[in-house]
């Protein structure tokens, strides 16, 4: 097959449940690629000698590799050049900003002056390992030596999850600990059943586990063990916490009954499966109208849950315009697929209650786009005299997290920023107190999943280094050797 | 998982539970909590921490049977365990020699108080103590109170034991008679802590509250024990659960627990039905 054919191809589309079907239920949306499907859609990848878009992916996955090998049928041999680079296929294939990342950069896009028709590489990841997963082979690497080197990673989510991975195969002796009572940070707390299914996460988990990887629950650092035994008993820490304190808007009528942060809000649904009460104990707010403030993702992914929870409506208020929703465009189109109502241009400015402190409505004001700020972004401005009352049973504030201050609290010696994430060497994600790496949200403010693997795979790098060469001050240089050696 | 040891009856519906929980034993202190759940279905839920054992490795919970979680526990016998505790969790409560302190406990809020006051009576304070309960049968940890206080007074709402009234209505009492205190710690029902903090604004005493609102995570990631202290909103779990009693909106906090009120009943419905009438008797477990 020729470039002007493959070029030729149209992008495959992957089957989703229809939308009047999915919002009455909690399965996954997209329902993936047949092998034939996967075949096709691989057809399309050039393997272009200079591949752009694996610079674009923060761990550097073999990309035209592990789409060849497909096209090729060997979907065994994918997955094995998919999990040298990335440990949770299955998950990035389902959460990843492809449409930022990789696809951006892809060549069949640019001829197509279209990058929504880029070879469709998180479908083509999702599909090979869900294979995988269907057909129980994910394989053992060989066994390594072990270095008789111990590592704690402090907390279980994308960042520290990457970490364990990675330092597990150089034969450290690992241990994740984990102050909720399951693994997978926002994997399994944040992010919805219908987006990314939780046996998934859990399938992920186990196969760190059988890599020899110790999980221990329950495990408040700082708390249920002082930071210094930490230190005492491994020879390196990662610390993957995470932006876990909820921003509130810090407007009148905040803590009325039916007001809630995103975090609450999708933990009671995912990690407490609240959708099941009372089957479970763990209960949730519902409503007829449930108003959802902020236009990322996870406002999306509020919006949709409140749907399956049975809201009747379900609103996004967002202060600035569409083109400026940091929300992947996927998951919008979703959520407007669904039934979500888009309020653009608003901003809540008071909350409104009945008698027995039940949230009834909302004060809204309008917004108009002014001069760019610092981001870049017009900024909104608000219109005076436009308000207006919105009625709403539940509110859910999805504006944003800050660091989770337990951490810093426990561990003074620990540098930190004016906002208070963690201080660290951007090459290295060493911080402050030797021995002590860091990496993920508790360093890039809330980000990505994808981002903070990035940063894993970096500081777990990083860490092998240390671990053997005992090098702390000059460890970003001799990480610079050891790549210019490689190439 | 965490096998309960021992366990007692203390009064109606009232229970002692203690867990083996090495690492949490270990690192303790008075004030703090821990949030526990007792089955892969369950809810969790934030409960102070009564006392500990480092060198048996144990804590002691003690627990009011009143929805579903609490009554489930209660028919968990010795031996068996649940999946999670977590902690501790929350900031100590700040123990100094102030002079003369006292020490008001209402209902299980004694449980917790317990290790404050002899927190307290260690530091070299004189310990004053009020124990508050509706009925004679609901005052627990008499005796722990009094081994750690220099005067106790017993208030029951019915007039059952000791003094006929309110825990208040004994503050009043003590200060008639001429009774001076450096501060106030006071723990048990949030009506009780809004009175007493009231009275002592008036008295000019400074009171120390410990709050217990609903939790989920206990670790601030979910803001759901955000409670108003002097115009600001404070996390609970995390800048907590204690705080300065005369500047808590204490009709906030009632308010926000009534959250889920209409679930609990549905939840505690739902297990009575698929449990039956045998675990249902427990609700009142047999006398002590």
């Amino acid at each position: 097959m020729n470039m002007k054919e493959r070029l030729a191809i149209p992008p495959t589309p992957m089957p989703e449940q229809s939308p009047a079907v999915r919002i009455r239920n909690l399965d996954e949306v997209p329902l993936g690629y047949t092998p034939e499907m996967a075949m096709l859609e691989a057809r399309r990848c050039l393997q272009c000698r200079t591949p752009f878009c694996v610079e674009g992916c923060p761990v550097g996955i073999d990309i035209p590799g592990f789409i060849l090998a497909i096209e090729e049928g060997d979907f065994e041999r994918s997955i094995r050049i998919m999990r040298e680079k990335n440990l949770l296929p299955a998950v990035c294939g389902r959460v990843c900003p492809q449409e930022e990342q990789c696809q951006r950069s892809c060549t069949v896009g640019k001829a197509r002056k279209d990058p929504s028709e880029s070879v469709m590489i998180g479908k083509l990841e999702r599909f090979i390992a869900d294979w995988e997963r269907e057909h129980g082979t994910s394989a053992l690497p060989a066994e390594v030596r072990s270095s008789g080197r111990k590592v704690a990673i402090v907390g279980g989510g994308p960042a520290g999850l990457t970490v364990a991975g990675d330092l597990v195969r150089f034969g450290h002796e690992v241990t994740v600990l984990e102050a909720l009572h399951k693994a997978g940070g926002v994997l399994v707390y944040g992010i919805p059943e219908f987006r990314l299914p939780k046996s998934i996460v859990q399938k992920e988990v186990d196969y760190l586990q059988r890599l020899g990887v110790r999980f221990r629950y329950n495990h408040v650092v700082g708390r249920t063990t002082p930071v210094r035994s930490l230190l005492d008993e491994h020879d390196a820490v990662f610390i993957g916490t995470g932006a876990g304190l909820p921003r509130f808007m810090r407007v009148p009528g905040e803590n009325l009954l039916g007001v809630l942060s995103a975090n609450e809000y999708l933990t009671r649904a995912n990690l407490m499966k609240a959708y099941h009460f009372p089957r479970t104990d763990t209960p949730i707010a519902k409503g007829a109208t449930v108003i959802t403030v902020g236009g990322g993702n996870v406002a999306m992914d509020c919006a949709r849950t409140a749907l399956r929870m049975g809201a009747g409506r379900s609103l996004i208020v967002y202060r600035r315009a569409e083109e400026q929703m940091p929300a992947r465009l996927e998951e919008v189109h979703h959520a407007r697929e669904e039934g979500v109502e888009f309020h653009l241009l608003q901003n809540p400015v008071r909350l409104i209650g009945n008698e027995k402190g039940w949230l009834t409505g909302t004060e809204i004001q309008r917004m108009e786009l002014g001069e760019p700020d610092p981001s870049g972004r017009r900024s909104p401005v608000p219109m005076e005299g436009s308000e207006f009352i919105e009625q709403a049973d539940v509110l859910i504030v999805a504006i944003g997290n800050s660091p989770n201050p337990l951490i810093p609290r426990a561990f003074p010696e620990l540098e930190v920023t004016r906002w208070g994430g963690i201080v660290v060497n951007e090459v290295t994600g060493q911080t402050s107190v030797p021995g002590v790496f860091a990496g993920g949200d508790i360093v890039l403010g809330a980000a990505t999943v994808i981002l903070a693997m990035g940063h894993g795979r970096r500081a777990a790098r990083a860490m092998n280094l240390y671990l053997s060469s005992g090098r702390w001050t000059d460890l970003a240089e001799a990480m610079e050797l050891c790549r210019a050696e490689v190439r | 998982m965490y096998p309960i040891l021992r366990k007692k009856l203390l009064g109606p519906d009232i229970w002692m539970y203690v867990f083996r929980a090495p690492e949490i034993a270990a690192n303790r202190s008075p004030g703090q909590f821990v949030i526990i759940r007792i089955c892969e279905e369950g809810e969790r839920i934030p409960v102070t921490i009564a006392n500990s054992d480092p060198k048996e490795g144990t804590i002691t919970l003690i627990i009011q049977s009143v929805g579903k979680t609490t009554l489930q526990l209660s028919g968990m016998d010795v031996g068996e365990a649940i999946p999670d505790i977590t902690g501790p969790l929350g900031m100590p409560t700040h123990i100094e020699k102030r002079g003369t302190v006292l020490c008001i406990g209402g209902g299980i809020g004694t449980a917790p108080l317990y290790p404050v006051a002899r927190g307290l009576k260690e530091a070299g304070n004189r310990v004053v103590s009020i124990l508050g309960a509706r009925s004679a049968d609901l005052l627990i940890l008499e005796d722990e109170m009094r081994s750690v206080s220099d005067r106790v007074v017993i208030t029951t709402d019915d007039g059952s034991r000791g003094m006929h009234g309110l825990v208040t209505d004994a503050v009043r009492m003590l200060v008639a008679e001429g009774e001076t205190f450096d501060e106030c710690v006071t723990m048990g029902p949030p009506i009780m802590m809004k009175f007493v903090s009231r009275l002592t604004e008036e008295l000019g005493i400074p009171t120390v509250v410990s709050l217990n609102p609903i939790m989920v995570d206990g670790t601030g990631m979910c803001g759901c024990c955000r409670v108003t202290v002097g115009g600001e909103t404070k996390f609970a779990c995390v800048d907590g659960p204690e705080f300065d009693g005369h500047k808590v909106d204490f009709d906030e906090l009632m308010m926000r627990l009534a959250t889920y009120r209409t679930e609990e009943k549905q939840a505690l419905d739902h297990y009575l039905g698929e449990s039956g009438c045998r675990l249902a008797s427990r609700i009142e477990g047999p006398k002590p």
